[in-house]
């Protein structure tokens, strides 16, 4: 019973930071993609746009759901719910820290452990296919056509590097479980080198790490690789026929994707929960130094005040850091939040990483994203693999 | 893996002319357009693919026919500027300038010094606005999505110079027959200064996310050829003919508003590629900014207005104190001012290429017969022999290397 009650318990939790976390992310994405291109960004609705997310989901719920009459009704409605369950699936087994101790039960900051979690991600990941090439097929609409078959064949082709990419770093760590997959990248090399898979002997997995990524941002749609939903040529790609909370499932599956990916690649490469350098040189004072001096940046600009609502919103936001600083500091939770810490830090990068891209590079052509998954990323990936191997069995 | 394997998985190798042999593969009419994102205006595009591979394209054009042509002939000389403003919406004073060279040339009108380095100088930054919107809306179809606000930054000043001048952000008729609108403001060279001393290096801040870019090369390099012979049978010109390796250029070639006194070169080059027409237009920016510093400095002194008092209208301050001046005031405002009978074709380099202006003049003070020689039109026959045989997201890349605005293809 007490086992069902704590997943349950979990479960909720996660679910709810995973939704928010979706929607903000959206947020931060068009905030720094505006200051990319010289833009505000979200600024209306709310202090600095921060209500925007939940405008616009209450704009798409409430918007007429509109099925048009020319699809295939019965796969045309499972698509969407395909990809998002795909995309949410994933993340009840993504580890976000250590074993903590809540009310005098042990648990870990993860929902589940799987002793084969990678392949779970890896056939997670693959089904999600299956909601963007159906939305394509459903629709009866050529642009949709199109976008749907280009994905298929870009995300079939890109899962192969990508496998290969996930097989080296395996080989070094030889487990399957998230949960033990990070616990063996703890430890320092010469006291100060992080054992992390991209780092660690005999041979670091740097090339594995990139290919993970470029096939990362692939199989998400993201630019450079977003040509289902090339909006210059196909209009909407796959989702053009889609409207209301049907194209939010859409739109919440890419996003959800983009976080699986960048917190795999924490897992896999850097090293998930464990800190950048040991705690013996303050690593652990690292969060609530960054908070303080948030609330510091946040406070001198509430006293100068560049708009009117500053005065008021900023030294809020400051307040809200400077308590986040402190709890950094309670040695209760303080075991809690400095693993989270660091999982979100190195994952919010990546997804700093995954905008940024966004936001400079352009798009590439369809025969030119196969030859480079087929001619460059797969035989990298496959002589890294085949090193990795020689290397461990040597070594 | 090799190559047989590798297209076998490409659902649509780019020649896949292999197979086209024995089975006749079912082909997909696509109508793009008018209502799409990259298709610039409203243009139609009918196109035949084979997978995404275009086999046959038909461009359909019309949906921006404004009847300009016709309305100019409802209007006195004058008032027929405004209308000139509407046609290449992206380049409104070379669209005035060829009008008004137009009717010059039939009034035999001589224009000052001051009021052709003038025109040069603005003409040359609607180059500018026009090239800017062209990279920016080019790189977005590609993908790179931040040119395009980088573009428009810059293109928010040329507006803010327009407006300076002309009290208008694009729809200026600055240049009237006979001279230009209005005296120019005061301190208008300094803030033309301070635009074109940071330009070039906002061109550099182009060129760096794009030039040397590997996306952007592969994107572009080798795509959207079109013989030499072709371009020539189908009437192209401006920077696409340039980038095919033809020096030509109406500034050079036939000189007009005083172009004969710039130092500036016409970029060439022989690729004829998207990439080519990509490199050709943006030296053309940093000419055309070489040209305004030019202009800017040697700005001669002057009147703004021809001496032909039954043509331009009398100073304001003549106007009240002058019973001679209020007379030609009140003529040529109710009126108009006639001209003398004949026809003329006037030719000018728009951003777009050959822009042509064909005035006939029965003697009244509206003209019998105004026809646009639009460059847009032109260059967008161009589109089916350009896009045949590639690829669907080469078709986007091939007619925004183009740069047609449909409102000077349609009139």
């Amino acid at each position: 019973m007490d086992f069902f009650l704590l997943s349950l318990v979990k479960a909720g939790v996660v679910a709810a930071v995973l939704l928010t976390t979706l929607a903000y992310l959206q947020w931060v994405e068009r905030k720094v993609i505006a200051h990319i291109q010289l833009r505000m960004g979200p600024s209306r609705v709310g202090p600095h746009g921060l209500l925007q997310p939940l405008a616009d989901v209450i704009k798409l719920i409430t918007k007429e759901d509109l099925i048009p009459p020319h699809v295939n009704k019965f796969l045309y409605l499972l698509a969407p719910f395909l990809a998002m369950t795909m995309a949410l699936i994933s993340i009840s087994i993504i580890p976000f820290g250590g074993e903590i101790e809540v009310f005098g039960t042990k648990t870990w900051m993860q929902l589940t452990d799987l002793n084969i979690g990678v392949l779970f991600i890896l056939a997670a990941s693959s089904m999600g296919v299956y909601g963007i090439a159906l939305a394509g097929w459903a629709s009866n609409n050529k642009y949709a056509l199109l976008g749907g078959l280009r994905s298929s064949a870009q995300m079939i082709s890109y899962e192969l590097p990508m496998s290969l990419a996930i097989a080296a770093p395996l080989l070094l760590l030889n487990t399957l479980s998230l949960r033990e997959i990070v616990q063996m990248q703890s430890g320092y090399a010469f006291g100060i080198v992080p054992r992390w898979s991209v780092f660690q002997g005999p041979f670091p997995q740097v090339i594995s790490f990139f290919v993970f990524l470029i096939a990362g941002f692939a199989e998400t749609n993201r630019i450079p690789f977003d040509l289902p939903e090339a909006e210059n040529e196909l209009v909407a790609g796959f989702h053009t026929e889609y409207s209301s909370m049907k194209f939010a499932a859409f739109f919440m599956a890419e996003y959800a994707n983009m976080i699986t990916i960048a917190a795999m690649t924490t897992i896999l490469f850097l090293g998930g929960w464990h800190p950048i350098f040991p705690a013996a040189y303050g690593a652990d004072f690292v969060a609530p130094l960054i908070f303080a001096i948030a609330a510091g940046v946040c406070f001198y600009h509430g006293l100068h005040p560049a708009r009117r609502f500053d005065r008021i919103t900023l030294p809020v936001f400051g307040f809200v850091f400077a308590a986040m600083a402190a709890a950094f500091l309670i040695p209760a939770l303080h075991d809690a939040l400095i693993p989270l810490f660091w999982f979100a830090a190195k994952t919010g990068f990546l997804l700093f990483v995954f905008i940024w891209i966004r936001g400079t590079l352009p798009r590439f052509r369809y025969d030119q994203l196969m030859n480079f998954a087929w001619k460059f990323l797969f035989p990298v990936a496959l002589i890294n693999l085949l090193v990795t191997g020689l290397m461990v069995a040597l070594f | 893996m090799s190559d047989s394997e590798t297209s076998a998985v490409l659902a649509t190798p780019p020649e896949s002319d292999a197979r086209a042999d024995n089975v006749k593969p079912r082909r997909m009419t696509l109508n793009m357009g008018p209502q799409h994102p990259s298709t610039h205006g409203v243009l139609r595009l009918e196109l035949e693919l084979e997978g995404e591979t275009v086999r046959s394209c038909r461009p359909d054009i019309g949906y921006l026919h404004t009847g300009i042509e016709k309305q100019c002939e409802a209007l006195t000389y004058q008032q027929a500027v405004t209308l000139t403003d509407r046609v290449d919406y992206l380049a409104p004073l070379s669209n005035n300038l060829c009008y008004c060279l137009a009717v010059e040339k039939l009034l035999s009108l001589e224009i000052p010094p001051m009021a052709q380095w003038t025109r040069v100088l603005l003409t040359e930054l609607t180059r500018l606005n026009s090239h800017l919107v062209w990279l920016g809306t080019h790189a977005i179809d590609i993908g790179a999505m931040s040119v395009f606000l980088y573009c428009f930054r810059e293109r928010e000043d040329i507006l803010r110079i327009f407006e300076l001048f002309s009290g208008q952000r694009m729809m200026t008729s600055y240049f009237r027959v006979g001279g230009l609108a209005l005296a120019p403001p005061r301190g208008w060279q300094a803030r033309v200064k301070t635009f074109i001393d940071s330009f070039p290096s906002k061109v550099d801040e182009y060129e760096d996310l794009l030039t040397n870019n590997r996306i952007w090369i592969n994107r572009t390099r080798g795509v959207g050829y079109i013989s030499l012979e072709d371009m020539l049978d189908l009437g192209i010109t401006g920077p696409m003919l340039r980038a095919a390796g033809l020096n030509w250029d109406t500034r050079k070639s036939a000189p007009y508003s005083s172009y004969e006194k710039f130092d500036f070169e016409v970029p060439t080059r022989t690729e004829n590629d998207v990439y080519a027409r990509y490199q050709v237009r943006v030296e053309e920016m940093r000419q055309s900014c070489r040209i305004v510093r030019q202009a800017l400095e040697g700005m001669p002194a002057g009147p703004h207005t021809a001496d032909a008092s039954k043509v331009v209208l009398p100073e304001r301050e003549r106007m009240k104190t002058q019973m001679e001046a209020l007379i030609y005031h009140f003529k040529i405002v109710t009126e108009g001012f006639g001209v003398p009978e004949g026809e003329v074709y006037q030719v000018i380099e728009s951003p777009r290429g050959e822009l042509g202006y064909y005035v006939v003049s029965d003697g009244t003070a509206k003209p019998y017969r105004v026809h646009i020689h639009g460059p847009s039109f032109g260059n967008l026959q161009a589109v089916p022999k350009l896009v045949e045989g590639i690829l669907l997201a080469d078709v986007i890349a091939s007619i925004g290397s183009m740069d047609f605005v449909l409102g000077d293809t349609d009139r």
